[in-house]
C-alpha cells in the first residue's frame, strides 16, 4: 500500500504535505489536483510533514489535496528506443504529447512498446552473470543495443533459459535468470534506474589515455578534451557556449552524443531538431539524429524538472557507456541547474552559502562530474563518458561559487572570453587562461606523439608559448608606442596573431572550416610554426602588420579551402612566394 | 473599477497581517495563484499556509484596514481575446483604458508553454531598414531581443520605427512604467502611420502603482498568443521597460521575505523573466511572436543583474551609443549581437552578407585600437589613418539609426568603402566574394 498524505502548505513549487505512513528522501509523490496527476519528489522530511518540490506549476492547487507517494526515487525506463527521441527533463517522451502547449500533467511512454526489435542472443544458458552483463543485443539505428542484466541485480545469477533470435517487443521476457537462492527473474528489454545514483556496472575506471577528436583545433591542438574526460565552458553571455557545444555535438568523435539542454532557450534545441536530421556524422556519413538524444527542459518548462534533467542525462549516458560505447555527454548550462538548487533552497529556508547557493553545491557538482569517464566493463570491453559542461556566471566574472566549485573537477578549462567574443575572434577561448590538465598526463602525450606526430607535444608547448610572448609584447607595444619598442617586439606580437587567426579562430558556420580532421591539424600546425620559425627581418615596424597580413591571408584561404585540395594548394603556394620574399631580403642584407 | 463578484463567492473581512505588498488572512478552499479583491484592489494568492492566505496587492496596500473586505475569485488572472482587442489599449488588468466592453474568450493569463518539439525554427528575416540592425544584427520572427539602451537614449523612438517597418500584423505593446509622454508619443506615431487597427496597448505609466506591472508583460503575451495560434498572425511585442518591471518584482520578494539575489534581485529572477521572452516562438502554421525589448541600464552597466540575466535569456542584445565623433547615436557593432542573424544572412540575403559584416566589424575594432593609440599619444601608422578614416564613414552611413536602405545597398555601401580605404587582404574576405562584388579590384 502506497503511503497517502494531504496537502497543507503552498508556496509556488515548494509543497508540504502531512502523512501518517512513511515516506523516504528523493521519493517521487503524484498531487491529485482534479483530473490531473502533478508530479513531485520529496526533498525534505520533517516530523509527518513531507516538503516536496512539484514538477509542474501548482496553479489552483489547494490546500487538503490528496497526495500518492510512489515508494521509488525518480526513475528513467532504460531500453531500446531512446536513440534519437526529444525527452524532456523527467524523460516525457516530447513527441508522443498532443497539442501545442505542454499540459501539466501529462505523462509520456520514453520507449515504444509496440515496437518489435531483432533479438540476437549473446549469453549462453547456463552463463554465470551480474549486474550489466550481456545477455544478447537488439539493433537500435545503427547501434548494437546491448539487452543486459538489469543494474538492480544484486550479486550473481545463472543464465536459465534465453530467447532465440527473433522479433520482440521491448516489455517481452528474453531471459530467465536464477539468483543464488534459486529464485527465478525474468528479464524484459526495459530497465528502470533511479537518476540520481550513479551506475557501477564495470570493474574499473582507470585514468583517461586516449584524446576525443573534436574537429575543433583550439581545443584539439591546444588543450585537448580526454576521452571519458571532463570538461567546462564558462563565460558571459553571447560568448559562445551554446555554438561551441553544438559544434562539438555536430564533430566529436563519439558514437552517441547525449545533450541536456538545461535551461536554456527553447529556439536552440528546435536548431537541434531541425537540422541533425539533415546533417551527416562526418566519420559514420549518417545522419547526425541518429547518434543524438535531446533532454530538453529549456528555460520556460518547469523549474523543478531542471535538475532531474541533467541527472536524466547522465543516467542514459551511463546506460550506453555499459554497452561498450564511446558516449558525449553536453549539458547546457550546469549554471541553471545550481540555479533551480537556489531557488528550491531558498523557499525552504535553508541557511544560504555564497551567492545564496545551497551549502553543498560544491559537493552536489563533483558527485555529478565524478559519474563521467573511461570505464572497462565486466567482459573487458570499454566504454566512456566525456562530459563537458557550460557554465553561465553572473556578471561574467568567474569568482562565483558555480565556476569555482566546478573548476575544482573538471579537467579542461575552456574559458571563452568577453573581449575575444567582441571582436569576433570565434570559438572565443581564451588560449591563455584555459587549460587541459590531460596535456600533462603521460599517457595522453605518448598518445598524441604516437598517433598525430611525433614531437606533437612540443610543437604544441611552442604554439602556447608564441602566444605568450606574443601577448607580452602587445602590452609593451601599448604601453611604449610602436616606435618605442624594437622591431622584433612587432614580429613576436605577429607571429602570435597568425596562430591566433590560423589555428585558434575557426568559422564554425563555414562548411569546411567547421571541423578540421586530426591530420590536417597536424599539417596546419607544422606550416604554421615553419612561418613562425623564420628569421625575419624587417626595416620598419610598419612593414610587418601588412607581411604578416597576408601570410595570414593565404593561410585562411586554406583553411576555407578542402584539405589538399588544389584550391588548397594554391594558397600554399602563395604563402611560399610571400615568404620568399623575406628570404630574398635576407640575401640582400647579408651581400651588403 | 468594475468587478463581477458572483453570489457564491465568499467574502472575509479580518486582515491577521499586513505588509507593504501583501495581507495575509484566515480562509479555506483557495487555489494557488487564485486572484482576489482586497478592498477593491485587485490581488493574487503567492502564499498558503493551512488556514493562513498570503495575497500580493497590486496596487499596494496603502490605507487596507485590517477589517478590508476581501473577495476570493476563484480564478487566476484572465484576459478576454477577440479581434475586439485590435486598435485598443488597455491597463494592467486587462480593462479598456478608454472605457466599454470588450467581446471575446476569457484566457488564463502566464498559461503554458510550447511544446518545443511544435516550434518551427525562426527563418523569416525582419528588414528594418537600419543597417546597424539588419547588416549587422539581422532581426528574425519568433526571435527575442532587447534593446540596452542608457535612460537617455531614443530606445522607444527606436523601436517604434522597427516597429512600423517590420510589417507586422498586429503589434502588441506592453509599456511598464511608461511615462506618459512616451505613452502618447507611441499612440501618436502609431496613428500618423495609419497603424492603429494594428495596435494592441497594455499599459503601466509612472502614474499607477508599480506592482501592477507585473501583470503587463503576461497580458500582452496572452494577447499575442491568441493571434499568432488562432489567427496565424504575425505578432511583435514590444516590452518596454524591463527594468522597471523586475524592479516590481523585487518589491514584491523583498517584501515577502525573500533572500534577495544579486542586486536585490529576487533568487528566481531569471527563470521569471524567460518564462516571458520565451513566448517568443515561430509556428509551423505561419505565425510567430516576436519580442523587441527595451532594459535601461544605469550608467551603461551590463553586470547589473537584469541585464546579465537578461542577455542569458534573450537571442542578442541591441546597444545603442552616442558615437561623439559623427555625433549621432549608433548601433554599437562590439556589443550588438543578434544570435538568430545567421539563419537568414547569407540565406535569405546576399551570400556575401556574413562575410562583409564580419569584414567591416573587425576593421572598425583596428580603428577603436588605432584610437586607444592616438589617445595615448602614439604615432600612428598608415593603416591607423586609413582604418580610422573608414570608422568615420562606415559608422555615419551604416551604424547610424537614422540609416534607411535595402540590404543590398548597405551591402554595396560596405564594398564602396572598402575599395576606398584598403586593399583586399586587409579586408579577408573569401577570394570567391572578392572577385564577384569588390568594384575596381584589380
Ligand atoms: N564559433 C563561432 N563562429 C561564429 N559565430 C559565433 C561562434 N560562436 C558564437 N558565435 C556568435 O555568438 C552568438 C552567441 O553564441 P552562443 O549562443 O553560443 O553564446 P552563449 O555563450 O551560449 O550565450 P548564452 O550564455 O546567452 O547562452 C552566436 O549566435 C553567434 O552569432
Ligand atoms: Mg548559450
Amino acid at each position: 500500500m502506497n503511503t497517502i498524505g494531504n496537502v497543507t502548505g503552498i508556496i509556488a513549487n515548494l509543497v508540504i504535505v502531512e502523512t501518517e505512513g512513511t515516506t523516504a528522501q528523493n521519493e517521487i509523490c503524484f498531487i491529485k489536483h482534479g483530473d490531473t496527476r502533478l508530479m513531485a519528489e520529496v526533498i525534505k522530511v520533517v516530523g509527518n510533514k513531507s516538503y516536496i518540490q512539484v514538477f509542474e506549476s501548482t496553479r489552483g492547487l489547494k490546500i487538503g489535496t490528496e497526495v500518492e507517494f510512489m515508494g521509488h526515487m525518480l526513475e528513467v525506463t532504460l531500453g531500446p528506443g531512446i536513440l534519437s527521441k526529444n525527452f524532456d527533463g523527467l524523460q516525457n517522451d516530447l513527441n508522443k504529447m498532443d497539442g501545442v502547449f505542454l499540459k501539466r500533467g501529462e505523462y509520456t511512454d520514453p520507449l515504444d512498446m509496440d515496437k518489435k526489435y531483432e533479438f540476437k542472443p549473446l549469453a549462453k544458458e547456463g552463463d554465470k552473470v551480474e549486474a550489466g552483463s550481456w545477455l544478447g543485443e537488439v539493433r537500435e539505428n545503427w547501434i548494437p543495443h546491448k539487452i543486459m542484466v538489469p543494474f538492480k541485480f544484486k550479486g550473481g545469477y545463472t543464465v536459465k533459459s534465453l530467447k532465440k533470435k527473433g522479433e520482440y517487443t521491448p516489455d517481452e521476457a528474453i531471459a530467465v535468470l536464477i539468483d543464488s537462492d534459486g529464485k527465478e527473474h525474468k528479464v524484459t528489454m526495459v530497465q528502470k534506474w533511479p537518476v540520481k545514483v550513479p551506475i557501477r556496472a564495470y570493474k574499473d575506471k582507470p585514468r583517461p589515455f586516449k584524446i576525443m577528436e573534436t574537429g575543433i583545433r583550439v581545443m584539439d591542438t591546444l588543450n585537448p578534451m580526454a576521452e571519458g574526460g571532463t570538461g567546462f565552458i564558462p563565460g558571459p553571455f553571447g560568448s559562445g557556449k551554446t555554438v561551441l557545444q553544438h559544434n562539438l555535438s555536430k564533430n566529436a568523435e563519439a558514437d552517441l552524443v547525449v545533450i541536456a539542454a538545461c535551461g536554456e532557450r527553447a529556439n536552440e534545441v528546435v536548431e537541434i531538431f531541425t537540422e541533425f536530421p539533415e546533417l551527416e556524422d562526418p566519420r559514420s556519413g549518417r545522419k547526425l539524429m541518429e547518434r543524438t538524444t535531446i533532454i530538453a527542459n529549456t528555460s520556460n518548462m518547469p523549474v523543478a524538472a531542471r535538475e532531474a534533467s541533467v541527472y536524466t542525462a547522465m543516467t542514459i549516458s551511463e546506460y550506453y557507456r555499459a554497452m561498450g560505447l564511446k558516449v558525449l555527454l553536453l549539458a547546457d548550462s550546469t549554471s541553471r541547474w545550481a540555479q533551480a538548487l537556489r531557488e528550491m533552497s531558498n523557499r525552504m529556508e535553508e541557511l544560504p552559502g555564497p551567492d545564496g547557493f545551497p551549502m553543498d553545491l560544491s559537493a552536489i557538482i563533483a558527485n555529478f562530474y565524478a559519474r563521467a569517464g573511461f570505464v572497462y566493463l565486466p567482459d573487458g570491453e570499454s566504454g566512456s563518458i566525456t562530459f563537458i559542461g557550460t557554465v553561465s556566471p553572473a556578471g561574467g566574472n568567474l569568482k562565483e561559487p558555480v565556476t569555482e566549485s566546478t573548476k575544482k573537477v573538471a579537467r579542461c578549462f575552456y574559458a571563452l572570453s568577453q573581449q575575444r567574443a567582441d571582436s569576433k575572434r570565434y570559438p572565443a577561448i581564451d588560449p591563455i587562461e584555459s587549460y587541459s590538465k590531460y596535456l600533462e598526463y603521460p599517457e595522453i602525450a605518448e598518445y598524441l606523439n604516437k598517433n598525430i606526430s611525433e614531437n606533437w607535444t612540443e610543437s604544441v608547448l611552442k604554439a602556447k608559448d608564441i602566444l605568450l610572448r606574443g601577448k607580452e609584447a602587445y602590452e609593451q607595444i601599448n604601453i611604449l608606442g610602436d616606435d618605442g619598442v624594437p622591431v622584433d617586439y612587432h614580429i613576436r606580437y605577429w607571429k602570435s596573431e597568425l596562430i591566433d587567426f590560423v589555428i585558434l579562430q575557426q568559422d564554425a558556420f563555414d562548411k569546411v572550416d567547421a571541423s578540421s580532421s586530426l591530420e590536417r591539424q597536424d599539417y596546419m600546425l607544422r606550416k604554421t610554426l615553419e612561418v613562425t620559425d623564420f628569421d625575419f627581418s624587417f626595416e620598419s615596424f610598419e612593414d610587418v602588420g601588412p607581411y604578416f597580413k597576408r601570410m595570414i591571408n593565404a593561410l585562411k584561404q586554406m583553411n576555407y579551402s578542402e584539405f589538399d585540395s588544389d584550391k588548397f594548394k594554391k594558397n600554399e603556394k602563395e604563402l611560399e612566394a610571400i615568404l620568399k620574399e623575406q628570404e630574398k631580403e635576407k640575401v640582400k642584407e647579408e651581400a651588403q | 473599477m468594475e468587478k463581477d463578484t458572483k453570489a457564491f463567492q465568499r467574502v472575509y473581512t479580518k486582515l491577521s497581517q499586513l505588509t507593504k505588498a501583501t495581507v495575509s488572512l484566515n480562509a479555506k478552499g483557495i487555489g494557488y495563484d487564485e486572484l482576489a479583491i482586497v478592498d477593491g484592489r485587485l490581488a493574487q494568492v503567492v502564499k498558503i499556509m493551512g488556514d493562513i492566505v498570503t495575497l500580493q496587492i497590486f496596487g499596494g496596500t496603502e490605507g487596507i484596514a485590517t477589517n478590508a473586505e476581501v473577495i476570493f475569485a476563484g480564478k487566476s488572472p484572465t484576459l478576454k481575446v477577440g479581434e475586439d482587442l485590435a486598435g485598443r489599449f488597455f491597463n494592467a488588468y486587462g480593462e479598456p483604458i478608454e472605457g466599454g466592453e470588450i467581446m471575446g474568450d476569457e484566457r488564463e493569463i502566464g498559461g503554458p508553454s510550447v511544446n518545443p518539439v511544435r516550434r518551427k525554427q525562426p527563418s523569416e528575416f525582419i528588414p528594418t531598414g537600419i543597417a546597424g540592425i539588419d547588416l549587422n544584427n539581422a532581426l528574425v520572427t519568433g526571435q527575442k531581443i532587447p534593446f540596452f539602451a542608457d535612460p537617455d537614449q531614443p530606445y522607444n523612438q527606436v523601436m517604434a520605427m522597427v516597429a512600423l517597418r517590420a510589417k507586422a500584423d498586429k503589434i502588441i505593446l506592453a509599456g511598464m512604467g511608461l511615462t506618459r509622454d512616451d505613452y502618447l508619443y507611441f499612440k501618436n506615431v502609431f496613428d500618423n502611420a495609419g497603424a492603429l487597427d494594428r495596435i494592441v496597448g497594455f499599459i503601466n505609466t509612472t502614474e499607477d502603482p508599480p506592482v501592477e506591472r507585473l501583470l503587463v508583460p503576461d497580458m500582452a503575451l496572452s494577447a499575442a498568443e491568441y493571434f499568432a495560434v488562432e489567427k496565424n498572425e504575425k505578432v511583435l511585442v514590444l516590452l518596454t521597460d524591463m527594468t522597471l518591471y523586475s524592479d516590481a518584482l523585487s518589491i514584491v520578494s523583498n517584501r515577502m521575505d525573500q533572500i534577495p539575489s544579486k542586486d536585490s534581485m529576487p533568487g528566481s529572477l531569471y527563470s521569471d523573466l524567460a518564462r516571458l521572452y520565451e513566448k517568443a516562438v515561430q509556428f509551423p502554421d505561419g505565425g510567430s511572436i516576436t519580442i523587441i525589448a527595451v532594459t535601461t541600464l544605469s550608467g551603461g552597466d551590463i553586470t547589473h543583474a537584469v541585464p546579465d540575466n537578461t542577455g542569458y535569456i534573450t537571442e542578442g542584445q541591441l546597444f545603442l551609443r552616442k558615437d561623439s565623433d559623427i555625433g549621432k547615436v549608433i548601433v554599437d557593432p562590439f556589443r550588438s549581437l543578434s544570435r538568430l542573424k545567421q539563419l537568414v544572412i547569407g540565406k535569405k540575403t546576399r551570400e556575401d552578407h556574413p562575410q562583409v559584416m564580419n569584414a567591416a566589424v573587425r576593421l572598425y575594432a583596428d580603428a577603436a585600437n588605432a584610437k586607444t593609440k592616438q589617445e595615448n599619444g602614439f604615432d600612428l601608422t598608415d593603416y591607423d589613418e586609413r582604418s580610422l578614416e573608414f570608422a568615420k564613414e562606415y559608422s555615419s552611413k551604416l551604424l547610424a539609426i537614422d540609416v534607411n536602405i535595402e540590404t543590398d545597398q548597405m551591402l554595396e555601401t560596405a564594398y564602396g568603402l572598402f575599395g576606398k580605404y584598403f586593399k583586399p587582404a586587409e579586408v579577408g574576405i573569401r577570394q570567391e566574394f572578392v572577385d564577384k562584388y569588390w568594384k575596381n579590384n584589380k
